[in-house]
């Protein structure tokens, strides 16, 4: 009976997005509404020792300057994320004269218009006390800490003996790796909009998690959750900085408060780079020992990453090596530095995404070593069990990954020596990588809504970044209620709908779609109940579990759908508007018995023109296992899109501070480089398409195919590129100085 | 960005009268003008804008040269029937900077005078001697990834951006320049300004002066040319190394040669050691690498722009042998 679901369908947003009648966070319509603009501290570290506002108070339109010597008092929230209470740092905004790192919010002005508030910010004179600030990770080395946890990972484990392992393997190999910190650069910069209606504040907001952004600025206003509605039903893209809650969305709450009027705040470009996160630099250690047949011995895989001095956040690049092959001496361990640098927040798959740099490039230094196919080397590594939480796994196709792209890619015409194979002048390189990212899956709730013309809404306060969430939710709801998908409408991004995890972690998905499921069911269900109080009908005397809802219909069971009613029928005769379902799942015990996880293979072809320094990728074929595929159109979309940041982080992004005084100086689209349409070629993306047995209770077996996708690109391309030229490069990107 | 006037002129007269006055800033296609206002880079009291004046042709000369108004676009000036024939160069650099939108706006005038992307010179809160004389240069010891190793000074070593200027300096171009007391006609080698002491002065232009035309000679290097631009990305970003030649080739020697360089140099840059290396010799490998090592000779380079020397000299080569098979 399943059609929508599995079926390559069109974006039921994209047509409001592509006529740009979608309101994203700053283009709702509000009367009376007043600008905002954020001034940004110059200097990294220090105190403010005056802030000069009477020019600016005095400037036309302006309604009001606010910063620490006169804002409201806010509150510290708990900073916890499983009771949805996290901002993206600890410290609140405008807390004191502290100074922490460049770009730091220290004032806003509030004005008539955008351009007035503007001005006035020009105008605002803050006088500092500067100290030295700590800005590179290897200055601040001697500080170097161990944090405990991530995310309740632990950041150091052991298991076996690397050391003695390393000591006695036939072959090893040693590097270090380095990422710089990149950004987001989501499309639409983050904006909010604060209206007050007495007690009651509504935030128009670009969130991955409107639960979270309405329980944090609560706590940190002071006020009940239930004073706050947070608005949120489009997003242009987010990426992970629209995760946590950043200190714009109270901003605008308490700049309404003072001018006693709506206020729009929307970022810039260049508040963007320092004011809702990034992806930390990192710096990786990996020594590899082997058995002359390949087997690895022992991994150790050491990383020191930044973390800023007002917020821990640890970009957890080892936790991947603890069980993506099968190794019985493994040893992980993550040191932080405090940095005066914007605290950084989860970047599409923190942790697995700079922590497979370093591991799949080393793994392919090994093969070379080896005199070994790097697919070869990793299939005699294959991980049966995940040998660190010693569970099976819920269900893995990696061999398939490995098996389906090659084969597409034509991997088996591959020259094992590098700089062994040319087109033309130009240098061609072949290589691989595996990918991997977990199988998340959180508590949700849905709605489903019967109407009386025979559409049907679908409710969850959850999120869609621009993946097609919109899309996938009517799916399901369109499947278990048998009603066509253009009668299907999506609600989400809305805080008073029934509750959703963060956007983030891949999760959506595996999350939501069992819920409204249930609550699928459970209209049907009502549906035929009120069938069964229906006098002089079909169904006059009949339990209302002898009565079918499918497909449109209510009908006996056994009988012929046409001898039924429509459903819209149901609800005219007996006169309900509606009929609503409700659904609730989440998690349970198969978490303790399996792992979930989700994985998948990157072969790229780069075409190196060695004379003049430039790597193209010229051809991509990735292949992943994520369970079930919902959609295979906008799953594809996530594959692009993966495989183009990818080329992004291995040939060209990178955050440039200058290290003197701590600011940055690419924070534009124009100073940082993100791929253009021209650096993306062939892109094939597959997919095994396995449901996952175990991942929820109700057979829709769909893990996420959000993170994965960028997961294992840019070591692909570092490997394509040695295997090219013979240039190993282990310090990203891969810019053209570089290979001179 | 601060408050200004703005006025709308039909003439070139109307103009330059309105540009004499007290800090006003001719308008064009505003990709650079109005993008450094809003940083508080330029802060004219009053923006002319001259988008209305007759300059936007390109016309035929009776002496085989052509003549390209001020206010041509780059996009059209690109794809010109006669540009892209006689003039290949020219089209290839303009094709390969900036986007289509920004060239559809980009004027002929506009991207001569256009300015550096050095991103000190961005940023009013550091110190800059090209914003403000004397203040100091923060990219001599910050983050130099972009900036020149040609034309350098003690006061600053920010890049010309542009890459059509690159081609026109291949080319010969001459600018003409129309002021209160008459026009003058300036040959685009002497156009743009080292920066020696004053890097705030970087052309010739006056203030209050109109950039009216550009022209170019008939020259025999139509046949043998080539654009080559090396950079982070594939397209839609600025030099790191450019190169523009032209050659004149009689069986395998090289007649004469014109050789012109982007993204390493603080103004539009003549290679002429290059050329004379080329005059005379045999067409080959060989001699593109000493002409291009004679390019570079010179080359001062900073903490992170020494990559810039040979990657220029890599541009220089690929652009002779490309110009050869052309
Ligand atoms: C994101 C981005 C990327 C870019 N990439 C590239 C690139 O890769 N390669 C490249 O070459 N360029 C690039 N550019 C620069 C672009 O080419 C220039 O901005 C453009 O050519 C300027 O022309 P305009 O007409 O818009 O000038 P305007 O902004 O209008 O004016 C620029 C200056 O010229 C003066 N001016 C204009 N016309 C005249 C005249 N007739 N007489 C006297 N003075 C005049 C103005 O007063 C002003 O000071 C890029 C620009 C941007 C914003
Ligand atoms: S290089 Fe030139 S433009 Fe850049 S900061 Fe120095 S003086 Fe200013």
């Amino acid at each position: 009976m399943s059609t929508a679901v599995g079926g390559s369908i069109s974006r039921k947003d994209g047509w409001v997005k592509v006529t740009g009648r979608a309101p994203y966070a700053a283009d709702h319509p509000i009367a009376g509404v007043a600008h905002a603009v954020a001034i940004q501290s110059t200097i990294a570290n220090g105190r403010i020792t005056a802030i000069a506002t009477s020019l600016a108070e005095n400037a036309p339109g302006v309604l009001a300057v606010i910063h620490h010597g006169n804002a409201p008092k806010l509150y510290r929230p708990e900073n916890d994320f499983m009771s949805a209470t996290k901002p993206g740092e600890a410290r609140v905004v405008f807390e004191d004269d502290r100074v922490h790192y460049s770009g730091q919010y220290v004032a806003i002005i509030v004005a008539e218009t955008l351009e007035q508030a503007r001005y006035a910010a020009e105008l605002v004179k803050i006088s500092y006390a500067v100290e030295d600030p700590l800005i590179e990770t290897d200055a601040a080395l001697d500080s170097a800490y161990l944090p405990d946890e991530f995310f309740g990972e632990k950041l150091t484990t052991k298991r076996g003996d690397p050391d003695g392992a390393l000591s006695g393997a036939a072959v090893t190999h040693e590097a270090s790796y380095t990422t710089p910190i990149e950004h987001h650069n989501p499309m639409e910069p983050s904006a909010s909009i604060a209206v007050w209606n007495g007690d009651e504040l509504t935030l128009y907001e670009t969130t991955q998690w409107v639960a979270g952004a309405r329980k944090t600025v609560a706590q940190t206003l002071g006020i009940a959750e239930e004073k706050i509605h947070i608005v949120s039903p489009f997003i242009g893209g987010g990426f992970g900085c629209k995760g946590f809650v950043w200190p714009h969305s109270v901003l605008s709450a308490i700049a309404a408060k003072k001018v006693n009027r709506p206020v729009k705040l929307n970022l810039t470009r260049k508040h963007m780079f320092s004011a809702c996160g990034h992806r930390s630099e990192t710096k990786q250690h990996v020594r590899l020992g082997a058995e002359r047949n390949g087997r690895l011995v022992a991994i150790d895989h050491d990383t020191v990453v930044q973390t800023s001095t007002v917020e821990e956040f640890v970009e957890a690049c080892g936790n991947t090596s603890r069980f993506l092959y099968s190794c019985p001496n493994v040893r992980v361990r993550h040191r932080a530095v405090r940095v005066n640098v914007a605290t950084p927040t989860p970047m599409r798959a923190p942790g697995e995404n700079p922590g497979l740099f370093a591991l799949e490039s080393a793994l392919d230094e090994l093969a070379y070593k080896l005199n070994m196919d790097p697919v070869e080397l990793r299939i005699v590594n294959h991980a049966d069990v995940n040998e660190h939480t010693r569970k099976p796994w819920s269900s893995k196709y990696l061999k398939e990954c490995y098996r389906m792209a090659a084969e597409h890619f034509e991997w088996a015409r591959r020259a094992l020596q590098p700089e062994s194979m040319r087109d033309g002048n130009v240098l061609v390189g072949w290589g691989m990588a595996t990918a991997t990212y977990p199988g998340i899956r959180s508590p949700g709730a849905a709605k489903v809504r019967l109407l009386q013309d025979g559409s049907v809404d679908v409710i969850s306060a959850t999120q869609d970044m621009g993946g097609g969430t919109y899309t996938t939710m009517a799916q399901i709801a369109a499947d278990v209620m048998g009603v066509a998908i253009e009668r299907i409408r999506t609600v989400l991004g809305d805080s008073l709908l029934p509750p959703a995890p963060v956007s983030g972690g891949s999760m959506t998905t595996a999350s939501i779609l069992p819920a409204i499921r249930k609550a699928a069911q459970d209209a049907l269900s009502k549906l035929r109940q009120l069938a069964a109080t229906m006098p002089a009908s079909p169904f006059t005397n009949r339990p209302h579990d002898d009565i079918v809802a499918e497909g449109g219909r209510v009908f006996p069971k056994g009988a012929d759908p046409s001898s039924g009613l429509a459903y819209e029928d149901v609800l005219k005769r007996t006169n309900q508007s509606e009929i609503e379902g409700e659904g609730y799942t989440g998690p349970g015990p198969e978490r303790d018995k399996f792992a979930f996880q989700s994985f998948g293979a990157h072969f790229v072809e780069v075409k190196v023109d060695p004379e003049i320094a430039t790597v193209q990728v010229s051809r991509v074929v990735s292949a992943f296992d994520v369970g079930r595929i919902v959609n295979p159109k906008t799953a594809r979309s996530q594959g692009y899109s993966g495989v183009i940041m990818g080329i992004g982080m291995a040939l060209m992004e990178h955050t440039v501070y200058d290290s003197r005084d701590g600011s940055i100086v690419t924070s534009n689209l124009a100073d940082y480089a993100i791929p253009v349409n021209a650096d993306a070629h062939s892109i094939d993306i597959l997919f095994v398409d396995k449901p996952d047995p175990f991942i929820d209770s109700d057979g829709l077996g769909a893990r996420g195919v959000g993170e994965i996708t960028v997961t294992g690109v840019a070591p692909a391309i570092a490997n394509a590129v040695y295997h090219a030229t013979g240039r190993r490069i282990r310090d990203l990107p891969i810019t053209p100085d570089k290979l001179l | 960005m601060q408050p200004f006037s703005y006025e709308k002129v039909t003439n070139e007269h109307e103009a330059i009268e309105r540009a004499r006055l007290g800090n006003a800033t001719f308008v064009a296609g505003g990709t650079t003008l109005v993008d450094l206002m809003k940083l508080n880079v330029e802060v004219p009291a009053a923006l002319v804008d001259i988008n209305a004046l007759p300059l936007n042709q390109i016309e035929d000369q009776s002496d085989g040269s052509i003549r390209i108004g001020a206010l041509v676009r780059n996009g059209d000036l690109a794809q010109d029937s006669r540009i892209q024939s006689r003039y290949r160069v020219l089209s290839q650099a303009i094709l390969a900077g900036a986007s289509a939108q920004l060239r559809n706006m980009a004027t002929t005038g506009g991207n001569l005078m256009q300015r550096t992307r050095c991103y000190y010179f961005r940023d009013p809160v550091y110190p800059c001697n090209k914003r403000q004389p004397g203040a100091g240069c923060a990219a001599m010891d910050g983050y130099n990834r972009i900036h020149a190793v040609l034309g350098v000074s003690d006061k600053c070593i920010a890049t010309h951006p542009s890459d059509m200027a690159v081609a026109l300096v291949a080319l010969d171009a001459s600018v003409h320049i129309r002021g209160a007391n008459g026009e003058r006609a300036v040959p685009i080698t002497e156009f743009h300004l080292l920066p020696g002491d004053t890097p705030h002065r970087e052309t010739v232009v006056r203030p209050g002066e109109l950039i009216t035309y550009v022209t170019l000679p008939s020259g025999p290097f139509g046949a043998h040319s080539a654009y080559v631009k090396l950079r982070d990305r594939a397209s839609y970003e600025f030099a790191l190394a450019s190169a523009a030649v032209a050659l004149q080739v009689e069986g395998t020697t090289v007649r004469s040669a014109r050789v012109a360089l982007g993204g390493v140099a603080t103004k539009p840059w003549r290679a002429l050691q290059a050329e004379q290396v080329l005059t005379g010799s045999t067409a080959n490998t060989a001699a593109f690498r000493n002409a291009a090592d004679a390019a570079l000779t010179g080359a001062v380079s900073r903490r992170y722009n020494a990559y810039k020397i040979e990657l220029a000299k890599r541009a220089i080569v690929r652009a002779l042998t490309d110009a050869l098979m052309d």
